[in-house]
């Protein structure tokens, strides 16, 4: 059987996920059925999948989230379930929701995240990430006001603050325009360029074309199949973008 | 204060300030708690009738039954506000010790709870003949304490619920059977202290109310991690 669970490792550095046999259970249904995956510091890869097959769980896991019922996960090194608050240290998630306050201005939702990161509130920063996703000028405007693309940016933002090792990102370009799918790749980019990984669990492969590597397949709660993304030079099949 | 304490009460302290800005900015909860509150101490008044002595006489039970129910509207709402945007999962997710999202509610519903209680007493005080002012400091200490206890188990029931369809439902289930004891310290203190404290018995009432918020206090911190897993 292919290894294709396997990313290239990096010397003296832990995988930045590491999974092993993970399966998790609600109720009687079984979410994930026994999920093998590495993802390398300075990878970015692709969750594909029907709805249901498992890719917001497995996510959920990684993310200290949910606990898993069976196996074992490990972020940077960190055991998701015994070390999670250190596992925390290094996770960022962009969900199926946003996580804002609608009666909290931009900023002041962005000065609630760094201060809830344990770190000092620098109005300069606050200032330059709104800046970076297009949303200088609504900066003190409460968030009820806002669309759903303009909300995403604010949690892309919120995520340029933390500056996390490892992205989560869940249906990341639902809702986004193409700037803010622009923004969003490079963002993907830049943490994957200075070592970090991204896991991206998405239905439109062909939005993260020439940010995403590997592409994998979850059927079932199960990894079926491995793919490059189309215009990456890894032999094998290619997801090629819709 | 060692960087790591600091980092944890500054969390505390975002809690608390976002959960009440946001309210002061809504007025939602504030202006739905306090008609409510209004409504129980003149639906009681009418149900108990004209005689001043029996209306004085039921006037504690009827106060603390008020601050109960109007906070248990508080304490759902508090975690609302979380599950709207999926915030809470956010809040779950942030590097840090989870008990401070805990701590900070705690002190947002308290102050909360406290800003309902500063107009209800009076009110109370004028529906039912009390003599408040008399009464004031062994008054304050009661309301104090049995409102610390109720925030902190509403607090934490409040969470345990949240993440079951029927929330509103299930809190006043789980949080008024725990509540009896504080429940029946708090009314037998506000009686005592109303009428002078003739039996010298007011002390003993505050000091269950101590060994409740003490003993309520830690068990929720230490259990509020276990209770907001999924």
């Amino acid at each position: 059987m292919a290894d294709w669970s396997r990313g290239a490792p990096t010397p003296g550095r832990p995988p930045a996920v590491e999974i092993e046999g993970l399966a998790r259970r609600f109720g009687m249904r079984w979410a994930l059925r026994g999920v093998d995956l590495r993802v390398e510091p300075g990878e970015a890869v692709a969750l594909l999948g029907r709805n249901g097959s498992g890719k917001t769980t497995l996510l959920r896991v990684v993310a200290t989230l949910l606990r898993p019922t069976r196996g074992r996960v490990r972020v940077a090194g960190r055991d998701v379930v015994r070390e999670a608050a250190a596992v925390r240290e290094h996770v960022g998630m962009m969900g199926h929701a946003p996580g804002l306050y609608d009666d909290l201005t931009a900023a002041e939702n962005l000065r609630f995240a760094v201060r809830m990161m344990g770190r000092v509130v620098e109005e300069q920063r606050i200032a330059e990430a709104l800046a970076a996703v297009g949303l200088a000028a609504e900066a003190g405007e409460r968030v009820r006001g806002f669309s759903a693309g303009m909300r995403r940016r604010l949690v892309l933002a919120r995520l340029r603050l933390q500056r996390p090792d490892v992205l989560l990102l869940d249906e990341p370009y639902a809702s986004f325009d193409a700037e803010g799918v622009e923004l969003l790749n490079a963002f993907v980019r830049e943490t994957v360029e200075r070592g970090g990984a991204a896991v991206v669990a998405t239905h439109d492969l062909a939005r993260g074309e020439g940010v995403l590597g590997r592409a994998l397949v979850l059927e079932a709660g199960r990894l079926v199949e491995e793919m490059t993304v189309a215009r990456h030079s890894t032999p094998g099949r290619e997801a090629v973008a819709p | 204060m060692n960087g790591r304490l600091r980092v944890e009460v500054g969390r505390v302290a975002a809690v608390a300030w976002k959960d009440l800005t946001a309210e002061r900015r809504t007025r939602a909860n504030a202006n739905a708690v306090l008609f409510f509150s209004v409504l129980v101490l003149v639906l009681f008044g009418f149900a108990l009738g004209p005689d001043a002595d029996a209306l004085r006489a039921a006037a504690p039970g009827v106060l603390w039954l008020t601050v109960l129910f109007s906070g248990v509207l508080a304490f759902n709402r508090s975690y609302q506000v979380e599950l709207e945007n999926g915030a809470f999962d956010v809040l779950l997710l942030y590097p840090g010790d989870r008990r401070a999202i805990f701590l900070g509610k705690v002190v947002a519903n308290l102050v909360f709870v406290l800003a309902i209680e500063a107009l209800v007493v009076p009110l109370a005080a004028v529906l039912y003949g009390l003599p408040l002012l008399a009464a004031l400091p062994g008054l304050a200490a009661v309301v104090l304490l049995a409102t610390f206890g109720l925030v902190t188990v509403g607090t934490f029931y409040g969470a345990m619920a949240s993440r079951v369809r029927a929330r509103e439902v299930l809190l006043p289930l789980l949080l008024f059977p725990i509540v009896i004891p504080l429940l029946v310290a708090a009314v037998e203190g506000t009686t005592a202290v109303l009428a002078g404290d003739p039996m010298g018995e007011a002390g003993a009432w505050i000091r269950l109310l101590v060994v409740f918020d003490l003993v309520f206090f830690i068990a929720c911190v230490l259990a509020f991690e276990h209770v907001i897993e999924e």
